[in-house]
């Protein structure tokens, strides 16, 4: 649990002697508390506060990074249950899972498919982490072939799934010196596993049917040295998957609980027909999932998941925001029109990729609406006519459209009076209230 | 090593909500519905009660609509030009209450009147025996005109009136009192702003066991995580012992998700967003799950496969854990 200032205060010397370059411990003790500084700057702390304040610098759930090739995949160090309580930070690796009974060749197209996969979702470029290969067919020859053909195929970090520790052995020599995660440890074979995750300095998963038997199987994990670990509770239901996240997050984060204070992952493949694994994806990624597996991965599937993700991991502090301005669609010339909207990228992509497609040129005026949608913006006073003015002038918007026509959103037709107002020598219009509609509307209205 | 399960002690309840009445209770229904009573957060059995699952409803019109995706206007093909045969077929398609949302005008494009949106509800009540919701066009002088009709011409039923807002509640809420009906108070994304909504409403003198509560949400990419923490921080609050946010919250995913461009629209749209149809349903139920996670009790949805799916899942979670 993290110390505030007053607590680590009490375990420094309390002598002000500024050797940290601080006025006072005090001092120093709210720099320490903010994470702004080291606690080495310190030569007098004593040995015991130094045991106790690392201690309390851990995080509660363990950052697990999952590295290939420069491709990262991050899941833990999250620090509050709630989203509106502060902001989750890590987003969860989605890794679509091959099984080693399928033809090397079929293995190539399918991982070619779902690495390749990309998606653009307000001006961010949305992609799946990696694949996990699992090993069903009983065979470690079948198993290493399987994982070199993923490999052949992409270059983005790798989950080997496996029983049996002679058949993961295969797999993890192909992947030498990459570090997959091995999943992994279960009562049966953790000895094993555990020797393969210190070999190879890769993390382990953990399995255990309840919670008392994943803390029993992380502590004798931990005990052969391994630190990086992943729990793997053997629910499938979504009832159940979804008690045991919430329970291991609420011990990790308010009870500071080490043994289960690690990210945890959700095969979300198992769940049966691509309808239900959908469903259970979608709660794997709105409640506490670090990485998600998956069997299914025809866009229609992944782009609402990674939508999903990307939404429940926006900072709600911050809305995703683009910069104030004109911006220039399909080389506008100054006799075309100026549609305005607001700087929210929602909103802002929306409008300009339906402008992009329609192939007429225009300019997009963005207001600054402090990055809010048109309707909230207008509700909240921050996209009004005198604004949108301020704008055209801020911009020299009239020095480059000479036209003068504007096209205001049709949520705010009632903007228009009042334009006309401040931009007299403008010529007002009110455009279509979805921006679907916005191609229709050029070809129609504006020519 | 036994890991001692840590649990939340929350001393609040969600308001339990009946809609409908059967005869007995002076309605027409054959069933009726209850929500809410819950006192803890979404599915977690092992520290409270969830005394009633999470319902759906399918959104169905007084006519054949305009604006929806022509997906949804095939899938229903001429069920939808008549209300009383697409109640009944939703019905069949295992919704537990019908919202019949009026439409601003009629086919030929003249304003919907109040006699028509009362025979409207008639038909659908003698078409089904489920409680049913009845929305307004949306627009406030409309809503209020047609509603009041409506509700005259109902007493007793119980049906949810939507929707009460900041700006226009009065009417509808006193005509809900008058005529024994419920209504959802909708408030935009905010819980001071639900909890002063709340506050007007129970100050009219409905009860507010007649009332629920539509934090709106937005869709899946286009708002949906504000809908979200907003719910959960509702919820939160309810827990807690605020008594005017402790009223069960009703979402309308089915209106959010088939909005969107990904719903709508099968052409000219980018290949990595996939099949249409199934990226629609996708859109809906996902939509609907997030928001069945953060708290929903009612969903109204309007594609059957989607409350196929959103079922399956309600059925799994009202399940409660053996053993964690
Ligand atoms: C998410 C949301 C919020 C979020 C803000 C998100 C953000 N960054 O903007 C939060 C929770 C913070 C919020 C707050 C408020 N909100 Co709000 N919010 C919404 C919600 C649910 C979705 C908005 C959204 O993101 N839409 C998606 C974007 C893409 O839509 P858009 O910007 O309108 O763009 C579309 C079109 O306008 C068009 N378009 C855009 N630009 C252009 C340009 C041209 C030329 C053309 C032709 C078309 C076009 O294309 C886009 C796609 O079709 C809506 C309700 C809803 N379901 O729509 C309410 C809504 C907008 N909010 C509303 C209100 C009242 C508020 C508050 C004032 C409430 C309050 N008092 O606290 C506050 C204001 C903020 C503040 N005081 O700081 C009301 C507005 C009512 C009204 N008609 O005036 C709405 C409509 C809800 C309601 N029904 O009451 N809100
Ligand atoms: S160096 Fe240590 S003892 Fe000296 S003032 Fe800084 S914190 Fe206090």
């Amino acid at each position: 649990m993290a110390l505030s200032g007053i607590q680590i205060y009490k375990m420094l010397p309390q002598t002000n002697c500024k050797d940290c370059g601080y006025p006072t411990c005090l001092a120093f003790a709210m720099k320490l508390a903010a994470k702004q500084v080291e606690l080495d700057l310190c030569p007098h702390v004593s040995e015991e506060s130094k045991a106790q304040l690392a201690e309390s610098a851990t995080p509660p759930q363990r950052l697990i990074t999952l590295k290939a090739n420069g491709n990262e995949v991050k899941a833990g160090n999250e620090v509050v249950l709630f989203r509106h309580e502060k902001t989750y930070y890590n987003m969860p690796g989605l890794f679509v899972r091959i099984k080693d009974d399928l033809l090397a060749d079929a293995i190539k197209e399918k991982v070619a498919a779902a690495d390749t996969y990309s998606t653009n979702y307000v001006g961010i470029d949305l992609v799946l982490d990696g694949f996990a290969v699992e090993a069903v067919s009983g065979s470690s020859a079948s198993f290493s072939a399987a994982v070199a053909a993923v490999r052949a195929a992409s270059k983005k970090p790798v989950i080997l799934i496996a029983q049996d520790a002679g058949v993961m052995a295969e797999g993890l020599k192909v992947l030498d010196g990459e570090a997959p995660l091995i999943f992994g440890a279960g009562a049966e074979n953790w000895e094993a596993m555990a020797d393969l995750a210190t070999q190879y300095k890769a993390p382990l998963t953990v399995t255990g049917n309840t919670l008392d038997e994943l803390a029993d199987l992380v502590e004798k994990v931990k005990g052969k040295g391994i630190e990086d670990i992943v729990l793997a509770p053997a629910t499938r239901s979504l009832h159940g998957e979804l008690t045991t996240r919430v329970l291991i997050w609420r011990l990790a984060i308010k009870k500071n609980f080490r043994s289960l204070g690690y990210p945890v992952i959700s095969v979300a493949g198992d769940a049966g027909d691509p309808a239900k694994e959908m469903v259970s994806a979608a709660q794997a990624i709105s409640k506490y999932a670090g990485f998600v597996v998956i069997d299914s991965f025809a866009p229609d599937f992944v782009y609402p998941l990674i939508v999903l993700r990307q939404n429940i991991y926006t900072d709600p502090q911050k809305p995703i925001q683009v910069q104030p301005g004109l911006y220039e669609i399909n080389n506008p010339k100054p006799t075309d029109p100026v549609l305005v909207t607001t700087n929210f990228s929602i909103t802002y992509f929306s409008v300009a990729n339906e402008i992009e497609g329609s192939g007429l040129p225009a300019w997009l005026l963005v207001a600054d609406a402090e990055g809010m949608s048109v309707l909230t913006a207008w509700a909240a006073g921050k996209f009004d006519a005198e604004r949108i003015a301020k704008s055209v002038k801020a911009f020299d918007v009239a020095s480059k459209a000479t036209n003068r026509t504007i096209v205001l959103p049709g949520h705010v037709a009632v903007l228009s009076g009042e334009l006309e107002e401040e931009l007299p020598d403008w010529n007002v219009r009110v455009g279509p209230r979805e921006a679907v509609d916005i191609p229709a509307f050029m070809k129609q209205a504006m020519t | 090593m036994p890991v001692e399960i840590p649990k939340d002690k929350w001393n609040g309840q969600v308001r339990v909500v009946t809609l409908g009445a059967t005869a007995d209770q002076g309605g027409t229904r054959t069933s009726t519905v209850t929500v809410g009573g819950e006192t803890t957060m979404p599915f977690m059995h092992f520290e409270g009660e969830i005394p009633h699952r999470p319902v759906i409803a399918l959104e169905i019109k007084d006519r054949r609509p305009d604006d929806w995706s022509s997906l949804l206007l095939d899938l229903w093909s001429d069920k939808a030009d008549d209300p009383a045969v697409w109640a009944k077929a939703a019905e069949e398609a295992g919704a537990d209450l019908i919202q019949l949302s009026l439409s601003l005008t009629n086919a030929d494009g003249n304003p919907t009147t109040p006699e028509a949106a009362v025979d409207a509800v008639k038909k659908v009540l003698a078409a089904t025996g489920l409680p049913l919701l009845v929305f307004g066009p949306g627009q406030a002088d409309v809503d209020n005109e047609l509603l009041v009709a409506v509700a005259e011409a109902t007493k007793g039923e119980r049906l949810v009136l939507g929707i009460c807002e900041d700006k226009n509640y009065r009417t509808i809420v006193a005509t809900a009192m008058a005529n024994d009906h419920l209504v959802i108070a909708r408030c935009p994304m905010d819980v001071n702003l639900s909890k002063q909504l709340n506050i007007l409403i129970s100050d009219m003198g409905l009860p507010l066991d007649r009332v629920l509560m539509d934090p709106t949400t937005g869709a899946l990419g286009y708002g949906i995580e504000y809908g979200f923490s907003v719910m959960e921080r509702l919820r939160m609050a309810a827990l807690q012992g605020d008594a005017m946010t402790q009223l069960p919250m009703i979402v309308t995913p089915g209106f959010e998700a088939w909005k969107t461009k990904e719903s709508k629209v099968g052409v000219d749209v980018p290949e990595s967003w996939g099949d249409w149809e199934q990226r629609a349903i996708n859109w809906e139920t996902i939509t609907a799950v997030a928001l069945l996670e953060s708290g929903a009790d009612i969903l109204v949805l309007r594609h059957p496969e989607s409350l196929k799916r959103v079922r399956a899942a309600i059925e799994d979670l009202m399940t409660a854990p053996e053993t964690v």
